[in-house]
């Protein structure tokens, strides 16, 4: 699971830092997009590397969700019969927080890559560049909408999520470490939802035209 | 008051005092004679061997997980025996041992300040105000080193200091620095050692572990001890369990008293059903009070807790002069209205001076009404000064975690106000007659820890049950008892055997019994109205009207208890009133016999301070020439008169002297 | 004070139980959260009714038996075990809930009593060192420096309660094993055991029935020793090595 989860957490870093390229102007997103696909060419055909990167995305996606769901399977038999009075546990969100967040970002994920990477859903009209693409639909206030949820979403699950990849490694055994860990939870959860945030509302403030 | 009572004679029907017949003195028989250091060494070189492959027939019950009998049930298990393992808690590790703070002793001498076995040897004979055997407690002395070796090999995790060397602290007022402790739970760090030992053996198959399981009679068969008779507290079936031998090792009865520092489930059953069924009980009066526990605050309680007995060291002892001052903020008493007793009667020890005295002498000014707090039992431990002295902080650092536990059951803060305190029932010296090999009277039956008489005479240094514990566990039992394994195995038995079938006979019928009375007190009612019998009468003072009081009292508790006493419920499930029921109905047996034995003892020494034995200015006053011996009790049956079997006590290496601490 | 209790009721282990409503009254501040059931079991004996079976012994915080979920929270609102908790943290009027341990691997076997005897499996999987009797090297033959050794105290701190598990939303048990890896494997004494162990008793948890952990940290707030989370991280890394072959 931690090393599943931390496979998604360079994704997303990388992910998030390709998106910020828009800052550059559409020409050098786009540059990067089809950087991307030339990665690593001649040695693997073109797209290649992206189609590896792909292919190591979902098959930790499967583990990923996989383990999450024989945790929760595990957790209802550990505890068959419930506690008349609950909820006062601040943990007890946590623990429901990261199994539906991670359903919810399951399911945005599936939205997601119809909208930017097959191009099967349209918001305001159909470009071929992915950054013109990516800039009219942002013009729309609820694409915008949809993906700050997500955005939220995934740093709440991050900021739990690193914090546990953390003590799972065996990485917490002190309390100095504790807290370095509890830093780098906030730290890269905070980076991530500003740094994905930036884009869509540069865009739809008209910031990028 | 100095003039010696005369004794009682014996009248033509043979009952002393109407009430307890003596009979054939007694000796121990299997301690070797010669130099002291040499003794334990013999016996165990005497002592037969069991080939390692025979051992695998051989049978061992233990009852109790505590330090003795955890620590037994691992070694013995370790050495092959098949063992079967007993305590009523839900898990070995939560015995009562658990419960002990302050340290546990032994003479390893790492401090350089002239200790050694022999110091240990003397300190103990004498703090026990020459009431114990030499040679037990030389042998304690000798293999007290071996214990703390054997913890640290378990993983204990005793107190370090920075150089990573084994820390060593001095408690109860002796000279040296002989105390290990780990910080205030030595004895659970113990225990879980032992414990985990136990499990180890648990795992390998050499232990079988009965927990929830509660002995209620002894199996004896053509006079030897061949087995018990329990309890499954949570389906309620009765089980016998048949072996070569069998260990009781069930710790101290202070739980007579209802309010004690003991464990709730602490009892007398299993020593109280075998001394019925014939084992000598020793020395029932000594119980030790504890000065430093927190006071009794209201009719509900149901247990009293000890702070640990450092904090002598830097809190002062006093009660207003003036009884009518004792509602008063303390603060707001003046120095000079302030009566520091223990510093003004015992000026060279102060507030340090031994368990005993500083918990009469508390209860004498609380007599005089002084006392402070709810029921005007309780006198004041004061920090004010050390706190002005060596800063908040220093104090803080110290005592730390006893304030907190301290104002979290009083919601008194200790940093503004005095504590208050009070002595509570804390141990009991007394126990089943073991000999040298800790074996009882009857053959086969053995005795270990608090649950017997052993090592501590009519008192116990700080620091020393659990080095007993664990002494009688690891070291001492496993050797003794292949001597009489060595004979086995033992003829087999049957489970219809009468003798089998009789005792568990006899525990159905109590059982039955006590469902069955529907009557229309509660069990834990008696269990109060004992306590304040014996706590008022045979508790820090006894005198002989007092103890004949409690006698009669105690006789009409007993007949009320078996006809009105009112247990719901049924026998097949856990059933806690049930459980209580047969616990203190063998309370109350033996709080007649504490008594007998309180009275028949017409000295003051140790933790028993007779009032008609005392000096002219108040201090207990020993008798040495009279009552130098182990006064251990045969049962006289369902309502026949205790005997009384004297053995004798030699001292060969220590001079009896008078305690002084003034 | 007054106050409603609302109790968990349970005849045996394979009954159905329920929460039953006691008021009961006179209850004093400076009584124990025990001593009040106490007081209530004694009203109830009065009246025929058979008494609430709950678990204690010492009474002073140490031994582990005690142990209820009071208003949802394992061993009540403060941070202290149930033995040790006193009516002053309630007031009057209040209405307490009272619940057993709720995990499967930890029946209920009556009303409040719960089996814990999966805790003594897992140790007996190898929470211990093995040192036969007598064998063992003088006791200061083997040094230990203080910070291990206080690290290795701060684990055998744990008093075997369960309330870890039942404050875990999981149900999980590795803040107790956690607990016990750190105080065997922080000593010299434990190193030559000290990946076989973790390994068993991961597996022994497992096969109780325990949840798995998710980090929750909710066992930790419960503990009334205050074992910190980070055992549990040392427990994952004594289990990585031990996986990556090291013994
Ligand atoms: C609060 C407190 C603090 C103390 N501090 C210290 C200290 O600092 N130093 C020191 O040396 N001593 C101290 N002592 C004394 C010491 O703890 C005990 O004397 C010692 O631990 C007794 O150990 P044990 O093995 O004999 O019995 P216990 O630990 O009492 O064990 C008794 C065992 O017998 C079992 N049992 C009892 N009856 C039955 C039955 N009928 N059927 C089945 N099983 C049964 C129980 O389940 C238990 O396992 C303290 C005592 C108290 C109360
Ligand atoms: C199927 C949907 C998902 C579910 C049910 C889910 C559930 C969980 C759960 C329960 C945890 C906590 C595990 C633990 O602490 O041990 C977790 C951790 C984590 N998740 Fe997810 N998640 C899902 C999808 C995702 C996605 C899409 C990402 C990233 C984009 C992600 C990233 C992480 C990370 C980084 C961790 C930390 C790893 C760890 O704790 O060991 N998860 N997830
Ligand atoms: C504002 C936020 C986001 C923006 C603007 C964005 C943008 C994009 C774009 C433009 C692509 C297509 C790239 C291409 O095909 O060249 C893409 C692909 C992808 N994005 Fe995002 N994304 C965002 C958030 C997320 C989040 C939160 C996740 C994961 C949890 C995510 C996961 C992915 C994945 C898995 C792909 C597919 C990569 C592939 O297979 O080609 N994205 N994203
Ligand atoms: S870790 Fe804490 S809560 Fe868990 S059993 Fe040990 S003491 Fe109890
Ligand atoms: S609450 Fe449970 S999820 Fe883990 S951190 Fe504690 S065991
Ligand atoms: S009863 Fe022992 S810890 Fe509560």
């Amino acid at each position: 699971m931690a090393i599943t989860g931390l496979i998604f957490v360079g994704f997303i870093l990388a992910h998030m830092y390709g998106n910020l390229m828009i800052f550059a102007g559409e020409e050098a997103f786009d540059e990067y997009a089809e950087h991307l696909r030339e990665l690593l060419t001649p040695m693997l055909p073109y797209g290649g590397a992206l189609w590896i990167l792909r292919i190591v995305l979902l098959a930790s996606l499967v583990g990923h969700a996989y383990a999450a769901f024989a945790l929760w399977s595990r957790a209802g038999k550990a505890r068959k019969s419930r506690y008349a009075v609950s909820g006062v546990a601040k943990s007890l969100f946590v623990s429901k927080a990261m199994r539906w967040g991670g359903v919810a970002l399951l399911l945005f994920l599936v939205f997601h890559i119809l909208h930017f990477t097959t191009n099967t859903i349209q918001i305001n009209g159909d470009f071929d560049s992915p950054a013109a693409r990516l800039v009219s639909s942002f013009e729309v206030w609820w694409a915008v909408g949809i993906y700050t949820l997500a955005v939220l979403a995934l740093g709440m699950h991050l900021l739990h999520g690193v914090w546990g990849a953390g003590m799972t490694l065996g990485l917490n055994t002190s309390i100095a470490a504790a807290e370095r860990l509890r830093i780098a939870a906030v730290l890269i959860a905070v980076v991530t939802v500003v740094g994905f945030l930036l884009p869509p509302f540069a865009i739809l403030f008209g910031i990028i035209p | 008051m100095t003039e010696t009572l005369p004794a009682t004679e014996a009248p033509a029907d043979g009952l002393i005092n109407g009430l307890y017949r003596e009979g054939m003195p007694i000796a121990d028989s299997v301690a070797p004679s010669g130099p002291i250091a040499d003794r334990w060494a013999l016996r165990q070189f005497e002592a037969k061997l069991v080939n390692p492959a025979n051992r695998r027939k051989l049978s061992v019950i233990i009852v109790g997980t505590g330090l003795a009998g955890a620590a037994a049930g691992a070694t013995l298990g370790e050495a092959g025996y098949q063992v079967k393992s007993f305590c009523y808690q839900d898990s070995p590790r939560r015995a009562h041992s658990i419960a002990a703070q302050g340290g546990i002793n032994a003479a390893k001498n790492y401090k350089g300040d002239g200790d050694s076995a022999y110091r240990l040897f003397y300190d103990t004979v004498k703090g026990g105000d020459y009431r114990s055997r030499e040679s037990n407690v030389y042998r304690l002395a000798e293999v007290s080193t071996s214990i703390i070796d054997q913890c640290v090999a378990q993983g204990v995790p005793f107190a370090r200091e920075y150089g990573g060397m084994l820390d060593n602290r001095s408690f109860g007022g002796v000279q040296v620095s002989r105390t290990f402790y780990a910080r205030g739970q030595t004895g659970q760090q113990l225990l879980i050692g032992a414990y985990q030992a136990l499990e180890r053996q648990i795992a390998a198959g050499s232990v079988q572990m009965y927990s929830r399981h509660e002995m209620l009679e002894l199996v004896m068969v053509e006079g030897v001890a061949r087995g018990i008779i329990a309890r499954d507290m949570v389906t309620g079936e009765i089980e016998t369990h048949l072996a070569d031998a069998v260990v009781l090792a069930t710790g101290g009865y202070g739980n007579v008293f209802y309010l004690s520092t003991n464990a709730m489930g602490c009892n007398v059953t299993a020593n109280w059903r075998a001394h019925r069924k014939g084992a000598y009980f020793a020395n029932p009066c000594y119980t030790q009070i504890h000065p430093t526990c927190i006071p009794v605050s209201g009719e509900y309680q149901s247990k009293l807790t000890l702070m640990s007995e450092s904090l002598r060291n830097d809190g002062r002892i006093w009660v207003p002069k003036r009884a009518e001052d004792g509602s008063k903020d303390p603060r707001e008493i003046p120095e000079e209205d302030r009566d520091y007793y223990l510093e003004r009667i015992y000026p060279a020890f102060g507030n340090l001076v031994p368990r005993d005295i500083a918990s009469r002498a508390a209860k004498n000014v609380c007599d005089e009404g002084r006392g402070v707090g709810p029921g005007g039992l309780g006198v004041y431990l004061d920090f004010a000064d050390s706190i002005e002295r060596l800063g908040k902080s220093a104090v803080e650092s110290k005592y730390g975690n006893l304030f907190d536990m301290y104002q979290r059951i009083t919601g008194e803060n200790p940093y503004e106000l005095p504590m208050r305190i009070y002595p509570a029932v804390h141990y009991t010296m007394g126990g089943l007659w073991v000999d040298y090999d800790l074996q009882s009277n009857i053959p086969g039956l053995f005795v270990a820890g608090e649950a017997n008489f052993s090592d501590h005479g009519a008192n116990r240094l700080g620091a020393s049950a659990l080095m007993q514990g664990l002494a009688d566990g690891y070291f001492v039992l496993p050797n003794t008892i292949r001597n009489y394994l060595a004979e086995g195995p033992y003829p087999k038995i049957e489970e219809n055997d009468p003798a089998v079938v009789e005792a568990r006979e006899q525990v159905q019928q109590r059982i039955d019994h006590f469902l069955s009375v529907n009557g229309t007190r509660s069990v834990d009612s008696y269990h109060k109205a004992l306590g304040k019998i014996m706590w008022d009468k045979c508790g820090m003072e006894r005198s002989e009207e007092g103890l004949k009081e409690a006698i009669a009292e105690i006789r009409e508790l007993r007949a009320d208890f078996w006809q009105n006493v009112r247990v719901l419920g049924s026998a097949d499930t856990i059933n806690q009133s049930l459980e209580k029921a047969g616990r203190v109905a063998d309370f109350i047996e033996l709080g007649e016999l504490m008594c007998v034995d309180a009275l028949h003892r017409r000295e003051s020494c140790g933790g028993h301070f007779r009032v008609e034995s005392q000096t002219e200015d108040g201090e207990a006053l020993r008798k040495d020439d009279e009552f130098a011996y182990v006064a251990a009790w045969e049962s006289g049956g369902e309502d026949g008169a205790p005997i009384l079997h004297k053995e004798d006590l030699v001292y060969e290496f220590v001079e009896m002297k008078q305690r002084s601490y003034k | 004070m007054k106050l409603t209790l609302k109790i968990w009721r349970q005849g045996g282990p394979s009954a159905d139980g329920e929460m039953v409503t006691y008021p009961i009254e006179g209850v004093s501040e400076d009584m124990s959260f025990l001593e009040m059931l106490d007081v209530l079991n004694e009203e109830l004996i009065a009246k025929g009714e058979e008494p609430v079976a709950f678990d204690s012994d010492c009474r002073e915080g140490i031994c582990g038996m005690c142990g209820l979920v009071i208003n949802g929270q394992a061993h009540g609102p403060e941070v202290t075990t149930t033995c040790q908790l006193h009516m002053r943290s309630f007031s009057d009027g209040d209405e307490i809930s009272i619940e057993p341990w709720r995990a499967e691997a930890f029946p209920v076997l009556k009303d409040l009593c719960v089996d814990r005897t999966s805790f003594d499996r897992i140790i007996q999987a190898g929470g211990y060192i093995s040192a036969n009797t007598g064998a063992a090297p003088d006791a200061a033959a083997t040094l230990v420096p203080k910070d291990d050794a206080d690290r290795a105290f701060m684990g055998a701190e744990c008093i075997g309660c369960g309330a870890c598990v039942a404050a875990c939303p999981n149900a999980s048990g590795m803040l107790f094993m956690g607990a016990k890896v750190t105080h065997l494997g922080e000593l010299p004494q434990g190193q030559p055991e000290r990946y076989a162990r973790v390994v068993s008793m991961v597996d022994q948890h497992d096969a109780e029935g325990f949840g798995g952990c998710t980090n929750l940290g909710e066992c930790s707030r419960a503990c009334p020793k205050g074992i910190p989370l980070n055992v549990i991280s040392q427990m994952n890394r004594d289990l990585q090595r031990a996986k990556l072959g090291k013994h």
